[in-house]
């Protein structure tokens, strides 16, 4: 196996790119106009008629899908053809508990599956490799992409899921995996108990880890490659679009090659809509140029960053995008997951808390921690110290419940809680993931 | 019957205490006993004080503050007396959820306040044992 996965498509010409970028938008329109009908009332509302896309320049005119218009969708409002089809739902975390449930049909795997199997072979993966897959396998797409990338590259696939580091180890060691598949503060941590186990970098026979789903810095990477002793690839996903495998890096480590014969992207600006320039810095928009099962047009996926033509020493030809510089909404990515201050603002409510609380993400020891401050009310307050705590054990069930990973509560006095401008500062992010 | 206890949140934050004690102080109520629990993230400060209400009054501007119904038990000046109190309430089914002591002045001795899952019961079953309890009254005349 050589450079490339696909080389034709990989390294096609900007022109070959943009006539099958024209010939899918245009099909796709029609298909989802004739059988989403959520879609088709937008474009209505809108007075846009599938006639009126002829080219991806004309993606301008479609209405954009939001978060919110998934939630109000679910389950099935946006499919894109008869359940029937379908072979498989993955799913992620919605604002308010409420999940964003993707279909895919069988030819939505496949081709998902040869986008992360494009990331694999551009990390230097061969039908050689033993392919550690320690991202979480079930309703998480992260361990069922990787795994089938995996697959169709050829490689021996060792599907571990998450956790469990002392058998990952084990397994890494005994089996001699050659490529890790996982967040990078997974990455991070398994790098630190080898070293507390005695191994040296140079004891595994890692050559290259394609970690995403989570934000992470240049000196996270630096880290993670001096620690295992490879090269770490950054890859770029998410549910809506199909998973991991929308855009991935290759070893210019300059961005992500975004797989535009299956993905249009465009930046706008998040707070007009406009389409903005290429190499402005703005909001991602991803349409699916041809997904079967949940074809999403003009999806804003909220991530601002910045896209690039610039020729790539690699020899592929497409976009790349920049690591994602931040959120044009309240969205937290900790431990990989989705966290959104609503859900935490949910929670408390429910359990019968003012909404008042902070929300402290820090990064220790390459592992991100999630801390909630929560004001006491004179009515849950107890004088007696365990009750208290129980309270503070029992949010953080719900918490856990809610959002999929854990969080330690913290009561607080009433008032405490910093307000800027009369407004409570809801998010303290320390782990300085951006500029 | 009983006493009431005022229990004030405190967080574990450089002057916070400080400014609990300071509060009352500035409003003339005499700390009678007190206790303070505390946690990794607060303590709770456990008071009995000449005024109750105006305590409230005063602290409930700045602190979250609640009140609860406490048992003070006078202690004979002997070997066993707290052991025999306790007996007491163990042969009665009574939980003790926690238990501090102060010492009035000469006349009116020592005492311990309970905090108990059932504060009636057990108050009466002390006084049939004949152990003197403090009311809400005794309190302001200590």
């Amino acid at each position: 196996m050589g450079k490339y996965f696909q080389p034709e498509i990989e390294t096609a010409s900007r022109e070959q790119i943009l006539a099958i970028q024209n010939e899918k938008i245009v099909k796709q329109v029609k298909h989802v106009y004739e059988n989403v009908k959520y879609y088709r009332d937008l474009m209505d509302q809108k007075g846009v008629k599938p006639e009126d896309i002829q080219s991806v320049d004309d993606i301008k005119k479609l209405p954009f899908l939001t978060k919110a218009d998934l939630r109000e969708a679910y389950p099935y409002g946006l499919l894109g053809t008869d359940l029937k089809n379908c072979v498989r739902i993955q799913s992620t975390s919605g604002t308010t508990g409420k999940r964003v449930v993707a279909f895919y049909t069988q030819k939505d795997i496949d081709l998902w599956e040869e986008c992360c199997a494009r990331a694999i072979v551009a990390a230097g993966g061969t039908n050689e490799d033993v392919c550690q897959v320690c991202y979480g396998y079930g309703l998480f797409t992260g361990g069922p992409g990787l795994n089938g990338g995996s697959h169709k590259v050829g490689c021996l696939t060792l599907p571990m899921s998450s956790g469990n580091t002392d058998r990952q180890i084990q397994f890494m060691m005994d089996l001699n995996a050659t490529i890790l598949c996982c967040t990078p503060s997974y990455a991070a941590y398994i790098g630190e108990t080898l070293a507390e186990k005695g191994y040296k970098p140079s004891d595994n026979k890692l050559k290259a880890g394609i970690f995403g789903a989570e934000p992470w810095t240049e000196e996270m990477r630096r880290s993670i490659e001096q620690s295992l002793g490879i090269k770490a690839y950054d890859i770029y996903g998410l549910t809506e679009t199909s998973g991991p495998g929308v855009a991935f890096e290759c070893d210019a480590q300059t961005g992500m090659h975004i797989n535009e014969d299956h993905f249009y992207a465009e930046i706008i600006d998040p707070d007009t809509g406009e389409v903005l320039p290429e190499g402005s810095k703005g909001e991602l928009v991803f349409t699916s140029l041809d997904k079967e099962g949940f074809p999403l047009l003009r999806y804003r996926t909220r991530d601002i960053c910045v896209l690039t033509r610039e020729k790539c020493p690699c020899g592929r030809t497409h976009v790349k995008m920049s690591k994602p510089m931040g959120r044009s909404d309240d969205m937290l990515i900790i431990r990989g997951v989705n966290v959104f201050p609503s859900q935490i603002e949910t929670v408390l409510l429910n359990e019968g808390y003012t909404p008042n609380y902070q929300i402290i993400v820090d990064r220790v020891n390459n592992s991100d921690t999630l801390d909630i401050n929560v004001e006491i009310s004179p009515e849950q307050f107890s004088d007696i110290v365990a009750e208290n705590q129980a309270k503070e054990r029992k949010l953080e069930i719900a918490m856990r419940t809610m959002l999929g990973i854990g969080p330690k509560v913290h009561l607080v006095a009433p008032r405490t809680i910093v307000r800027s401008e009369g407004k409570a500062v809801r998010v303290i992010d320390r782990r300085k993931l951006h500029d | 019957m009983a006493i009431q206890q005022i229990s004030v949140f405190v967080e574990n934050q450089k002057g916070k205490l400080l400014g609990t004690v300071k509060t009352l102080a500035e409003a003339g109520i005499n700390i009678r006993a007190l206790s303070i629990a505390d946690t990794k993230d607060f303590g709770i400060l456990r008071l009995i004080t000449s005024d109750n209400q105006k305590a409230m009054e005063v602290l409930s501007q700045d602190s979250v503050v609640n009140t609860t119904r406490v048992i003070a038990a006078k202690m004979e000046d002997e070997a066993g007396a707290l052991y025999k109190v306790l007996q007491i309430l163990s042969d009665a089914q009574i939980n003790i959820e926690y238990i501090y002591a102060f010492a009035a002045s000469d006349d009116f001795g020592a005492y311990v306040v309970l905090r108990v899952s059932d504060v009636n019961t057990a108050q009466e079953i002390l006084n049939e044992h004949g152990v003197s309890t403090l009311d809400d009254k005794d309190i302001v005349e200590l």
